[in-house]
């Protein structure tokens, strides 16, 4: 599903560079459920937005789905974004003035399904999330937990089969949490490819997968079944 | 995504914001108020002249003495070859087929009076013909006799205003007044006319031309109105009349034949250019109107780059994002233009009741202007902060404020 090979990016933040990815080669297989991990400006959410095609390496290759995404054009971008990747993150981003139901249509509009369509659809995620009966509510009458939900609901709609979270439980009480990550391991058991930018490792744990970045490089990858027990987690491992 | 959508989502997002859009609409609602109402009161000048020339009657030749080789103001002409006699005047209503009235005409001034008031007032000697070709109307008693032209009849019809001077309340028909030397029977009174072209109509006196003759002592015409039958017969008949006069005057042609439509051409010209003028200077304000509108969907942009970021990371392309600020600009201006053609059409309509004499509405050409321009300038200044939200880095964007 995705292949990266020495993926570099550099930003200049106040006129100083900043290696936010520093030759980073993975490997995610289709299904998979990766965790990345880090403290902050480590580089992971940079990461994430590289994997979905929003920000582009300074170097190196990244492959998706086959395709060599440094190729491809900003309206080729655009539509692997639209069809194959779904986003969710830690503020919701969800648009104020639009009703629940109105969000997760947002990118069928964009992508011009027909209105009988959109609203099946609609109906569908927002049932798979819990939320029918908040369909007409905006997003300043819902909870946080709900937010998400809708969020999720609007990141899968498109049917994608790579979603990417980043924090996305970061704003949210311990049993919202809960029901997001639930509904994502939902997701990732239907097929679905999740990669998930966190710094909790109750979140991580979840994974089949964890990579720790620090300062923009891979410092450490083991089971996320590991995550909870090891110490100095962000530290790089003791050789030998 | 199909119009309608796009559409849709542009509303939707100007509703969000109703304050703000309310104003640029405003601004762009007076731009178009202004250009509609002025180009209106232009056009109601033009019209109101058109109309007073129209009112001394249509499909009218004016044969005036003299042959001016410039084109020039009538009655100007330095030669006076030979008079136009009440002879000439009678053979252009026998022997042109196209001239359906002929009204010659003698003026002069002289004292009116009744009893021991006096006035001086303008004595027009003319015809029963006066009436239709000058569309006038009696108000009491009769008009002119139909008796052929020579017969010099002691007889006067009074202009309103003077009836009411002379007279003050008393009936004046079957009254006697005196004319300069001449004792005149009143035999009717006119209704009243108004100023028409700057003479009032209502100040004058009517006499028999033949009388009007004597009395000034005058062998040659002022000059003869013909009405034409139809407006398309207009130049044959003028080129008829000059004909008649060549062969009647001795080969010579010392006439000069005066169309309205030449007047009325040049006055409407000159107004014309006035209403465009006017119109231009409003149209000025369609383009502050516009600055309005870039100002507020740059502010637009900015307050929602976070909103452009989530699109750009659905799988919204640049020009999708281009178009929907353009269909926001759009709409802002358009709605503003409806808006302000219907202040301006309302303004209009307020100042017609108001002065009923002046026939002002607006020329639909400058509608349509007023219209396309706001449109224009719409997209045309929502053009730079729609292209700035495009161009948006969406990382940047979902992690802005």
């Amino acid at each position: 599903m995705i292949r990266l090979e020495k993926i570099c990016r550099t930003y200049q933040l106040g006129g100083q560079p900043v290696h936010a990815l520093v030759d980073i080669d993975e490997h995610v297989a289709p299904g998979e459920h990766i965790a990345i991990m880090g403290p902050s400006g480590s580089g992971k959410s940079t990461l994430l937005y590289t994997l979905g095609c929003l920000d582009r390496p300074d170097s190196g290759s990244y492959w998706l789905d086959g395709r060599e995404v440094a190729r491809l054009s900003d309206e080729e971008l655009t539509q692997i974004r639209r069809h194959l990747i779904g986003f969710v993150f830690q503020s919701f981003h969800l648009v104020p003035r639009l009703t629940a139901a109105e969000n997760v249509e947002l990118p069928m509009i964009f992508a011009g399904l027909p209105r009988g369509e959109r609203r099946e659809r609609v109906a569908g995620a927002l049932a798979a999330v819990s939320l029918a009966d908040r369909s007409d509510h905006r997003p300043d009458q819902l909870s946080g937990g709900e937010r998400q939900r809708v969020a999720l609901a609007r990141a899968t709609v498109m049917q994608p089969r790579l979603l990417l979270a980043d924090e996305p439980t970061g704003n949210l009480d311990t049993a919202s949490g809960r029901q997001i990550l639930d509904l994502l391991d939902h997701m990732n058991d239907t097929g679905v490819t999740l990669v998930v930018v966190t710094h909790d490792p109750n979140v991580a744990q979840r994974a089949d997968r964890v990579i720790v970045l620090v300062d923009g490089q891979i410092v450490r990858r083991l089971p996320g079944r590991d995550v909870v027990g090891t110490a100095n987690l962000f530290a790089p491992p003791e050789p030998g | 995504m199909t119009f309608t959508d796009l559409f849709r989502f542009a509303a939707g997002s100007l509703r969000g914001h109703r304050l703000r859009t309310a104003l640029s609409l405003l601004g762009m609602a007076i731009g178009v108020a202004a250009v509609v109402a002025l180009t209106a009161l232009g056009e109601g000048a033009r019209r109101y002249v058109i109309d007073q020339f129209a009112s001394i009657g249509t499909n009218l030749l004016i044969v005036v003495p003299g042959k001016s080789e410039t084109t020039g103001i009538p009655g100007m002409a330095t030669a006076t070859p030979n008079d136009i006699t009440l002879e000439d005047a009678e053979a252009v209503g026998r022997q042109i087929r196209e001239v359906d009235k002929v009204a010659p005409i003698v003026v002069g001034t002289e004292d009116v009076s009744y009893g021991a008031r006096r006035r001086q007032v303008a004595v027009v000697g003319s015809t029963r013909e006066f009436m239709a070709v000058r569309k006038v109307s009696v108000a009491r008693g009769e008009f002119l006799p139909a008796a052929e032209m020579q017969r010099g009849r002691s007889v006067v019809v009074l202009g309103k205003q003077v009836a009411q001077e002379l007279f003050r309340g008393e009936e004046p028909v079957g009254r006697i007044v005196r004319i300069g030397s001449w004792r005149m029977r009143v035999i009717g009174v006119m209704a009243p006319r108004g100023v028409q072209l700057g003479m009032n109509v209502d100040d004058v006196v009517l006499v028999p031309v033949g009388t009007a003759m004597k009395m000034f002592d005058r062998r040659s015409l002022f000059r003869i109105f013909v009405q034409v039958r139809g407006a398309a017969d207009l130049e044959r008949a003028k080129r008829r009349v000059i004909r008649l006069f060549v062969e009647r005057h001795d080969g010579e042609e010392d006439v000069t034949v005066l169309t309205q439509d030449a007047v009325v051409s040049t006055f409407s010209q000159i107004l014309g250019a006035l209403t465009l003028a006017v119109g231009a200077i409003a149209a000025i304000s369609l383009t502050v109107a516009g600055i309005g509108i870039m100002n507020v969907m740059l502010v637009a942009v900015s307050e929602r780059t976070r909103e452009i970021g989530l699109l750009r990371a659905v799988g919204v392309g640049r020009r999708q994002v281009l178009a929907v600020f353009l269909t926001e600009a759009a709409l802002l201006s358009a709605a503003g233009g409806l808006f302000g053609l219907a202040v301006g059409w309302t303004a209009v309509e307020i100042l017609v009741q108001i002065f009923p004499a002046l026939p002002a509405s607006p020329p639909p050409w400058a509608v349509g202007a007023a219209l396309a321009l706001s449109f224009g300038v719409g997209l045309l200044f929502g053009w730079l902060p729609a292209r700035r939200a495009a161009r948006l880095d969406p990382v940047l964007a979902l992690a802005s404020r």
